[in-house]
């Protein structure tokens, strides 16, 4: 028999067995339990017309918790940005005592649950809580206000950037560091100029992760929020109240801007990812 | 604080500081012009822990303190409640049927995926990556939407006596689907970085295929298939909003512990609801435990990439 190599074939050939049926068992599991109840979401708001959907899109109650949820979710990640590269930085860089246990603490977001979060921080941040009460001289209130919402979501959102950074972080090249400090630049120079831009990519993805995660972000927040409508009500939230008055089509209109807008970021995270390995030889 | 930068071996760093401690030994003046100096690590270090004290620390210490705030007696007092018990068991009922669904579908998929080559593998990774990228609220929405009031499934099952929304079907579906990725991309890197070669060769020996996979596969993964299970389960039990939109909030039915926290605390019994958090809380912890001495004791075994 010849080999004919331009032949199209979906799998190549290999002695290992099992293959079909388990790609079939992933595949019917996979669609039962998420591609199939997700396109739910996809026929409802079908179902609605063009006209229909963007009448209860364009909703003014809507459009505010949509603003409210990716605004609070934007300057979260971006407080992240800056927090998680500096702590992913210390952890890389330097050595104290405690350093692996803080360095295993920074996944505490992960593993506590949203609920209990939300709690604690709504305790600390009301005006007569451990910071509450630090900032409510000040003027400033926290909890029950918008700002509220920005600090749950920080939490939530924090070991997204460092996870992400760390590791790169990690395999950055210390000659290149060297060099640059032959060649007479300063820490600061070197710091700005050679080490930020090769860790940019991860920067970015850790940031997109960080921003879809806090936007989508229930738990953790309805605590501390306050939810005034058109002040610090989020989109999730707006979900569960329109479910809770049975306004399945309006319900199913947020969760679909929220889908479109999810699956964008999905896709520009890939990106990201896809264009610094290219350019930079390892991936965030 | 003792603090010093971490050479990573380089010649060059082990060149200049040993130069600079024959000119002067110890005083630290000279400048490691590959790191920063010490009143600057002293800073960035003091910030970065002061950050993570106030974002991280402060949540957890108060979630004990509330919980003990009028001491250990009430502490017990609120926990010993017929709902909360009630609300600990269905949540370990459904960490008991979803956890381990999901610990096979992990594995099948992660055979299939990483133990062969076919058209649109990258896709089908995306596509089991999904729910990470889907709102919990959403989780819950999308089976509401299917087995509601409004749905075709919905009153059909319930004509034959079937209850899936505000019953125990319904919350371990949505469960499943929010920790649906856990054991599947922990396992892929691993078994793509481990290749075929091993199976390989037990089969050319005459091993079945069930062998191959119980004496060679299992053996090689099962530091990493604990690892996606400890994170699966973690979030099982501690999931809120996707559960949240399909339970029904029936107090003593189909409360897990995250919604009975809720519950507890709108009704301003804030003891309780800290006392159950702080169960939720110990759970993380030893969660998070268990992961540190699995990274540190089988680092190698389990994949660094899919960390998340």
């Amino acid at each position: 028999m010849t080999y004919a190599p331009t032949r199209w074939r979906f799998r190549q050939p290999s002695v290992i067995p099992g293959f079909g049926p388990a790609l079939g068992f992933t595949i019917a599991y996979l669609s039962l339990i998420v591609l199939i109840p997700l396109s739910g979401i996809a026929l409802r708001a079908a179902a609605l017309g063009w006209s229909g959907f963007w009448a209860l899109a364009t909703d003014e109650r809507t459009l505010k918790a949509l603003e409210i949820s990716f605004g609070a979710s934007l300057i979260a990640a971006i407080v992240n940005v800056v927090f998680g590269t500096l702590v992913a930085w210390v952890l890389v860089r330097y050595r104290f005592p405690g350093r692996r246990l803080i360095d295993a603490a920074v996944d505490l977001p992960f593993a506590l649950p949203t609920a209990v979060a939300g709690i604690a921080l709504a305790a600390i941040y009301a005006p007569n809580g451990w910071v509450g009460s630090l900032l409510a001289p000040l003027g400033i209130k926290v909890a029950f206000t918008p700002l509220g919402i920005i600090v749950a979501l920080i939490f939530v959102g924090l070991p997204f950037v460092v996870r992400t950074v760390q590791p790169v972080m990690e395999e950055i090249d210390r000659d290149v560091e060297e060099a640059a400090a032959t060649l007479g630049a300063t820490r600061l120079q070197t710091v700005r100029r050679v080490i930020l831009p090769g860790l940019m990519p991860a920067i970015l993805t850790g940031f997109a992760l960080s921003f879809a995660r806090a936007v989508g972000e229930y738990g953790s927040v309805i605590f501390i929020a306050g939810n005034i409508p058109y002040v610090s009500e989020i989109a999730p939230l707006l979900i569960v109240i329109r479910l809770e008055e049975f306004n399945y089509a309006g319900a199913t209109a947020i969760a679909a801007i929220m889908l479109v807008i999810s699956f964008f970021m999905l896709f520009a995270i890939n990106l990201v990812q896809t264009w610094s390995r290219r350019r930079y030889g390892y991936g965030a | 604080m003792v603090l010093e930068a971490t050479h990573h071996m380089s010649v060059a760093d082990d060149l200049s500081a040993g130069r600079a401690e024959k000119i002067k030994p110890r005083d630290g003046k000279r400048p490691n012009p590959v790191s920063e100096s010490f009143g600057a690590k002293v800073a960035l270090t003091g910030l970065a822990l002061a950050f993570l004290a106030l974002v991280l620390l402060l949540p957890l210490l108060a979630v004990f303190v509330e919980a003990f705030r009028k001491g250990p007696a009430e502490f017990f007092l609120s926990l010993n409640d017929p709902d909360t018990f009630s609300a600990i068991r269905l949540t370990l009922t459904v960490a008991a049927i979803a956890v381990p669904l999901n610990l096979v579908f992990g594995v099948v998929a992660a055979w299939a995926i990483a133990k062969f080559e076919f058209k649109g593998k990258a896709f089908l990774t995306t596509l089991i990556d999904l729910p990470f990228s889907v709102s919990p609220v959403i989780s819950g929405l999308v089976y509401v939407l299917l087995f509601g009031a409004g749905s075709a499934l919905g009153p059909w099952l319930k004509s034959y006596g079937i209850e899936i929304l505000f019953a125990l079907p319904g919350i371990v579906l949505a469960t499943m689907f929010v920790t649906f990725p856990f054991v599947a991309r922990e396992l892929i890197p691993l078994m793509q970085e481990q290749g075929t070669s091993e199976e390989e060769a037990a089969l050319s020996l005459g091993a079945s295929g069930w062998q191959t996979f119980w004496y060679v596969t299992l053996p090689n993964i099962k530091w990493g298939l604990l690892y996606g299970v400890l994170l699966c389960n973690a979030r099982a039990m501690g999931e809120f909003g996707a559960v949240s939109v399909v339970s029904g909030h029936i107090r003593g039915l189909t409360n897990t512990m995250p919604l009975h926290v809720e519950i507890l605390y709108n009704e301003y019994n804030f003891v309780a609801a800290f006392a159950v958090a702080t169960l939720l809380a110990g759970l993380a912890l030893v969660t998070l435990v268990l992961k540190s001495i699995l990274e540190y004791r089988y680092g190698d075994e389990i994949a660094a990439s899919a960390k998340h």
